[in-house]
């Protein structure tokens, strides 16, 4: 019964967080919108999209491999299932204990693995520059990610998310720089993994200054929304665990009744209009970078994780 | 050496107000000129071709005058100016593609407008069948682990279309080379035998953003030719049309720019105040971009009191709703960090090239045909052109900024001093073969129009020169050595024109 009640809310897990993720980025790009005296798409526009493209027959390059038709439904395999990993409502889930945070970055990045792949596949020009930029970026954001775990991992003594958010949770973790050091880390990261300002432009119609979307020009139909359903997925699940790791305040614990279970849903609303909202504000008051830039930006996020890192040990060997 | 010619130099009031005749010169003068255009004597404003002939009017800036030289009695071609003058060789390549006239001893033997896809070989000299398309071969460029991005001619954003051919190492571009020529109209050809009124309507449509100063600079090219007695009030009113149509385009810039360096907040900002400009526009003159409204021998709307106000009224927004805006460009690190030092000319390439407007301003070329080759209505104003010496996008967005404050000012000034009377003289019939400059100085930089006429009233020959013609290639010097990422920005900070540069 047990196993059965743990499969339910797993799977509850998995379509809200697929349900929710298209209307995060309509709610970003509404947010953005008013910000610049715009009247915005509807906040449902992401859904109406993706039942657009899904209905669109694909367009595929003559010389387009089999790995470019795979490869939308890996990158969104992927990213579902890292999904899946991060407590949004409740801890505790079923799949929780069978992958922690380094698994989810490998994930994550697997999922980049094929996207740069598939860019690369069609053989176009922007397909390559896209891609050699996104790797350029992920050999720096992933070892950045990491330490930002280690130094987690190091305060809760575990790389398990349950883990980690029954301790940040719990009186016991106080007001640690460390962790403090972990968020900033953590956010530059997700900007730079989430393809946004200052790093990449979501939005913008110029193919040379393109990351993220000079890889996926190529792509059409079924495929492009596969495509941009992963992407929606993933800044959620970037919200989500910014969230869990450092606001887990409301997230139902593995006891907790139907009371807590909607206590904890509500929280987790709340924190991703939150999120969106201060992502909105922060890309309109900023512009992008040069691409040459990045690294350093990069940099300072793997710098802040290592700091938080050695500070620790500092902190304990004294 | 041979010597120079004798050419028949004129200053401005005496070309705006008469017919402008060219000086016909030898093979070898030609020549002297092309060393002494390399030489940096004189500026190179425009080559074309005629029936049979070429043309190259000259700007000697020190004495602020202009001349025209014509070569004539040409077979097949002429001695190339490019050779000895890089800023030739586009224009000469077009003259070829359009005459047939071949510029003897060039480096680039291309065509340049041409695309084989007209049908037809030298449209306006001896139409010949057209062999058909041909692969257009790019320069060749060697050298270690480099790598081609072909960009365009159809490009994502709605933008007009062209071919950009990057050569990169990485993320740094080695070369970059234009093709353009997509958007060729074959105006050219429609302007031979149209009446002064259809020559009108075509020159307002040379190029959209454009259409004020390129119909203004028709009309005075026509005024001049057939020696019409414009009236105050319709010179003031041009004048009018000419800033709105410079505050729009300005505007709509420099929030273009900004929104390049992926800052979508100052486009925001600034489209609101230029579809400010062009309500203001379509209530005082009718039309929102205000085309067809200046033809030879004046304007076709009169200005009342309503559109003063609504023009007056204007003025007051951007004068309060603008500098918030540079403040925030201003104050903007990121934004600033993209801008500075990006996309930088040379002060040398941009006095070689005559680039005109804030491309030359802001690379120092102290240069505006509305101070140094004056004509009406600003022989009667104050105008202070802003000059930057370094040449980058910041210095363009800057030049640009004080250009709309220069703008405000003007109009206050021509609406403060507006004469009354007709806004339109009648146009005396020719009588005889008669032709005509027009120097206009658009929001790109200065226009120019070489009209010639036959005894019938009709156009023989009408050449319009965009400013962009000078600015196209500088876009390829300005580029190398920066990243690719960085080209939207240093594109969209020069801002050429497709549509009046392939006509």
């Amino acid at each position: 019964m047990e196993l059965i009640i743990g499969l339910i809310l797993q799977g509850v897990q998995m379509l809200v967080v697929l349900a929710l993720a298209p209307g995060l980025a309509g709610l970003v790009r509404k947010v953005k919108a008013r910000l610049m005296r715009r009247r915005g798409a509807p906040v449902v526009q992401p859904y109406r999209d993706l039942m657009r493209l899904m209905r669109k027959d694909v367009v595929l390059a003559e010389n387009a491999s089999w790995l470019f038709r795979v490869s939308p439904y890996m990158i969104f395999a992927a990213t579902w299932v890292a999904a899946a990993l991060v407590p949004t409502f409740a801890i505790g889930l079923q799949f929780s204990w069978t992958a922690d945070l380094i698994a989810l970055v490998a994930l994550l990045g697997s999922a980049r693995f094929f996207l740069a792949l598939a860019g690369m596949d069609a053989g176009t020009s922007f397909g390559g520059l896209g891609a050699s930029r996104e790797m350029m970026i992920g050999a720096l954001a992933e070892p950045a990610m990491l330490l930002m775990v280690f130094t987690v991992a190091l305060v809760a003594g575990s790389t398990q998310l349950s883990n980690v958010v029954t301790f940040v949770a719990s009186d016991a973790v106080g007001i640690r720089v460390s962790m403090g050091l972990a968020l900033v880390a953590l956010i530059i990261v997700a900007l730079a993994e989430n393809a946004r300002i200052p790093v990449d432009n979501p939005a913008t119609h110029l193919e040379l200054t393109m990351v993220h979307e000079a890889m996926v020009l190529e792509y059409s139909g079924r495929h492009l929304a596969m495509i941009e359903l992963a992407a929606s997925l993933k800044l959620l699940l970037y919200m989500a665990l910014i969230g869990c790791i450092f606001v887990p305040w409301g997230i139902a614990p593995a006891s907790a009744g139907a009371g807590g279970l909607a206590l904890g849903a509500l929280s987790f609303l709340a924190k991703l209009a939150v999120g969106g909202v201060m992502l909105a504000v922060f890309e309109t008051s900023i512009a992008k970078m040069r691409v040459f830039r990045v690294p350093d930006f990069l940099g300072a996020a793997l710098m802040l994780g290592l700091l938080g890192t050695l500070l620790l040990f500092v902190s304990r060997s004294l | 050496m041979t010597e120079l010619p004798d050419l028949a130099w004129t200053r401005a009031r005496d070309f705006r107000a008469a017919p402008f005749g060219a000086t016909t010169v030898s093979a070898p003068q030609w020549t002297a000129l092309a060393q002494a255009l390399a030489a940096g004597r004189v500026t190179l404003m425009s080559l074309w071709a005629e029936h049979g002939a070429v043309c190259m009017a000259l700007h000697d800036s020190a004495a602020r005058r202009v001349a025209v030289a014509r070569l004539d009695g040409l077979g097949d071609g002429f001695p190339s100016v490019g050779l000895h003058h890089a800023p030739a060789q586009r224009l000469e390549r077009a003259a070829a593609d359009l005459f047939g006239l071949a510029p003897l001893g060039a480096e680039d033997a291309r065509p340049w407008l041409d695309h084989g896809r007209w049908g037809i070989l030298h449209p306006l000299g001896a139409a010949a069948p057209h062999p058909g398309h041909a692969p257009y071969p790019f320069l060749p460029v060697e050298g270690e682990s480099l790598h081609q991005v072909p960009v365009g001619p159809v490009h994502a954003g709605i933008i007009e279309p062209g071919h950009f051919r990057f050569t990169a190492q990485g993320e740094t571009v080695v070369r970059l080379e234009e093709r353009l020529g997509y958007t060729h109209k074959g105006i050219d050809r429609q302007m031979q035998g149209a009446s002064l009124a259809r020559g009108a309507e075509l020159a307002g449509r040379c190029s959209g953003d454009s259409t004020v100063a390129y119909s203004f600079a028709f009309a005075q090219a026509t005024e001049a030719a057939l020696v019409v007695k414009v009236p105050d009030r319709a010179f003031a009113l041009r004048g009018i049309m000419a800033e709105l149509e410079r505050l729009a385009n300005h505007l709509g810039d420099i929030g273009a720019i900004c929104n390049d360096a992926a800052f979508p907040m100052m486009l925001a900002q600034t489209s609101v105040l230029r579809e400010m400009v062009l309500r203001a526009a379509a209530r005082a003159f009718g039309h929102r971009f205000m085309r067809d409204r200046i033809v030879p021998g004046g304007v076709t709307v009169d200005l009342d009191a309503e559109g003063v106000t609504a023009i007056r009224a204007l003025v007051e927004t951007i004068r309060d709703g603008f500098p918030p805006l540079v403040a925030l460009y201003d104050t903007t690190a990121s934004l600033l960090d993209r801008t500075v030092g990006t996309g930088h000319l040379s002060p040398d390439l941009a006095q070689r090239f005559g680039a005109g407007g804030h491309v030359g301003r802001a690379s120092g070329r102290d240069y505006d045909t509305r101070r140094d080759l004056r004509y009406a209505p600003y022989d009667m104003l104050r105008l202070e052109v802003p000059l930057r010496e370094d040449g980058d996008v910041n210095a363009r967005i800057w030049l640009r900024i004080k250009e709309v404050e220069q703008s405000c000012s003007l109009i206050t000034q021509m609406l403060n001093a507006l004469p009354s009377g007709p806004v339109l003289a009648e146009v005396p019939p020719a009588g005889a073969a008669r032709t005509g400059l027009g120097l206009v100085e658009g929001f790109r930089g200065d226009i120019l129009v070489w009209l010639s006429l036959d005894p019938d009233g009709t156009i023989a020959r009408c050449h319009m020169r965009d400013p962009s013609w000078f600015q196209w290639p500088l876009l390829e010097a300005v580029i190398e050595g920066n990243i690719i990422a960085d080209f939207p920005l240093c594109n969209k900070s020069f801002n050429c024109s497709y549509s009046g540069h392939d006509l």
